[in-house]
């Protein structure tokens, strides 16, 4: 295999169930050691397209080459190199957390004092050494996902595929997922997740498309998404309700390349927020609280498709 | 912490296990290690179940019989007749067992099977996996329950050893078409009908008790349809040494049969279940 063939190749995939297209004909190519993200609404289709390279989800039309190989014909030898990290977590909670990898392990043939080494680095990895031999049954929600990601792992994957990986966690255990799997990346393991967190999206993606209704959008870097599609700064507004939408109109005089009127607040794409923020209220605009930021991919994924990712 | 991925980019992953029955083993492992937790509750009561139905049943309702005179039971006593009839429902009943919840929850509760689908195994492999864990349940539980029809003196011919494999059929002819259908569901609501108005009629019915000569004509061939009067009408010709080659044909063919076409519907409802 060449240095420059991708990992993933995907031309005009289609992903029916029934009269539902899920997947609508995207287009994407996917290169070793990169981390490469695809970032939607729920509903958007990437869970669908996850399945469909996992090989657990036969596509319904198009083209689908994973490390080279054909995902109908060789699933079980494209399964064998990849770690899945799904939605939900499929662990079991009976068996404790060693058992769960023991179990794992034997499924990809791995022999006993193998699975037992890699056992024991990778629940150091994970930080939950201390919790080998306990049930997973009690561990928090952040403990299980991270032995969901030590599970994956354990095959020694080329290519690791994170579904909504930190979706339900509170912030500390997002930001403890998030450490490592940046690890992960600068070990050069190659990363394919999906995510309808922009935040997640910025701090582990190289590269990633927006998706929404089963088609990608635009793609990029997460940089150029929001250089091509966002300002270098938004001012965000919020009104009294009962004058949110007279406030939104006064707005429309300030200069600024793009006003988006929410339901709880306004966001004037500019250069400058200060001075955006000036020429409101030189305008009588008196907003409750305003806020300067930069451009996001929340922004960039309201610009494509006129809504928020949240909706 | 150097270096998780010890393969480097571009080598060749190591080769796959060729056939499909030693990816089977892979899952039937996970059911082993998950079947620590629970074997010994599990051998107290494949122990006590013919028991209590021995003792209560073929000795003290058997004593009763057998002052009636014994004839139409093929003249021997109601104990003899009633073990193999029993062994061949509890291989049922055990099959029915393994095969409703444990396959559901599988899907629905604690998702073994999702996670197994993403490593190399297949649906087919996961599904045979399962029935080689129910084989091996029913080769336990109704080893043990012949010791226990031993220990009773129920036994009256070598040839019982011979149950042992009859039973096991018996009770696939069960697991793998229930095992089939059980993958498919959404509700679990379905398995209680199958607990009460198929297992405990066939328990009742099917010759277990008494000879189904003495049902009404019009229900007779009903139980010679059923699987468990074949398992049921094995095990006794070979208690009681009356056994006929052609029926013995006849019987391990219809049971055969029916766990072959449990294992092909299998193979095709776990891929569609599992493969979406």
């Amino acid at each position: 295999m060449s240095a420059v063939s991708p990992l993933i190749h995907a031309r005009g995939l289609v992903k029916r169930f029934g009269d539902f297209t899920a997947v609508d004909g995207i287009d994407f190519d996917l290169y070793r050691g990169e981390a490469f993200g695809f970032l939607g609404p729920n509903g958007a289709g990437k869970s669908s397209t996850m399945r469909m390279i996992g090989c657990v989800s036969p596509p319904s039309a198009g083209e689908l080459s994973i490390l080279g190989l054909d995902p109908v014909k060789d699933g079980r030898e494209i399964r064998a190199r990849l770690g899945v990290v799904p939605q939900d977590d499929t662990l079991d909670v009976e068996l404790t957390v060693r058992e769960n990898l023991l179990v794992y392990g034997r499924y990809f043939g791995l022999p006993r004092d193998v699975i037992r080494d890699r056992t024991a680095r990778l629940l150091e990895f994970v930080q939950l050494s201390d919790r080998a031999d306990d049930q997973v049954d009690p561990l928090s929600g952040g403990m299980k996902r991270r032995l969901t990601i030590a599970r994956s792992l354990i095959n020694e994957p080329e290519i690791m595929l994170l579904d909504e990986p930190t979706t339900g966690l509170d912030p500390q255990a997002r930001h403890a997922v998030w450490d490592r799997l940046f690890r992960l990346k600068q070990q050069g393991v190659t990363l394919v997740l999906t995510t309808h967190y922009m935040d997640e999206a910025e701090q582990l993606c190289d590269r990633l498309v927006v998706m929404d209704a089963g088609k990608i959008a635009a793609g990029g870097t997460p940089r150029e998404l929001i250089e091509r599609y966002s300002t270098p700064e938004v001012l965000e507004l919020r009104f009294d309700p009962a004058d949110h939408q007279q406030s939104a109109e006064k707005l429309a005089s300030v200069p600024a390349q793009r006003l988006e009127v929410l339901a709880d607040r306004v966001l004037l794409y500019v250069d400058d927020g200060d001075s955006a923020l000036a020429a409101a209220r030189a305008q009588g605009v008196e907003p409750l609280t305003s806020l300067v930021r930069r451009g996001t991919l929340e922004d960039v994924f309201l610009r494509l498709t006129g809504r928020q990712l949240g909706e | 912490m150097a270096d998780l991925v010890t393969r480097a980019p571009g080598t060749a992953p190591p080769r796959l296990a060729p056939s499909g029955w030693s990816l089977a083993a892979r899952q039937l492992r996970f059911w082993l290690t998950n079947y620590r937790r629970t074997w010994r509750g599990s051998i107290y009561s494949s122990v006590l179940n013919p028991v209590l139905f021995l003792g209560a049943i073929g000795l003290g309702l058997g004593s009763l019989v057998d002052a009636h005179g014994t004839a139409r039971l093929g003249g021997v006593s109601y104990l003899a007749f009633l073990a193999p009839g029993l062994l061949a429902a509890a291989a049922m009943e055990t099959a029915v067992g393994e095969s409703t919840y444990p396959v559901y929850g599988s899907v629905k509760w604690n998702k073994v099977y999702q996670a197994a689908v993403s490593s190399p195994l297949r649906p087919v492999d996961i599904f045979h996996g399962h029935v080689l864990f129910v084989t091996m349940r029913l080769a336990m539980n109704c080893a043990i329950f012949l010791a226990v029809a031993a220990a009773f003196g129920a036994v009256r011919s070598p040839w019982m050893i011979a149950a042992l494999p009859v039973a096991v059929l018996t009770g696939l002819a069960f697991a793998t078409p229930i095992e089939a259908w059980a993958v498919t569901r959404t509700r679990d609501t379905s398995f209680t009908m199958i607990f009460r108005f198929g297992m405990i009629p066939l328990f009742l019915f099917s010759g277990t008790f008494f000879p189904i000569t003495q049902l009404p004509g019009w229900l007779q061939p009903v139980a010679y349809l059923t699987p468990l009067w074949h398992g049921v009408s094995l095990c006794r010709a070979l208690n009681l040494g009356t056994a006929d080659l052609g029926q013995v044909a006849i019987d391990v063919a219809y049971l055969a049969a029916l766990a072959t076409a449990g294992l092909l519907a299998g193979n095709r409802s776990y891929r569609r279940r599992l493969y979406v």
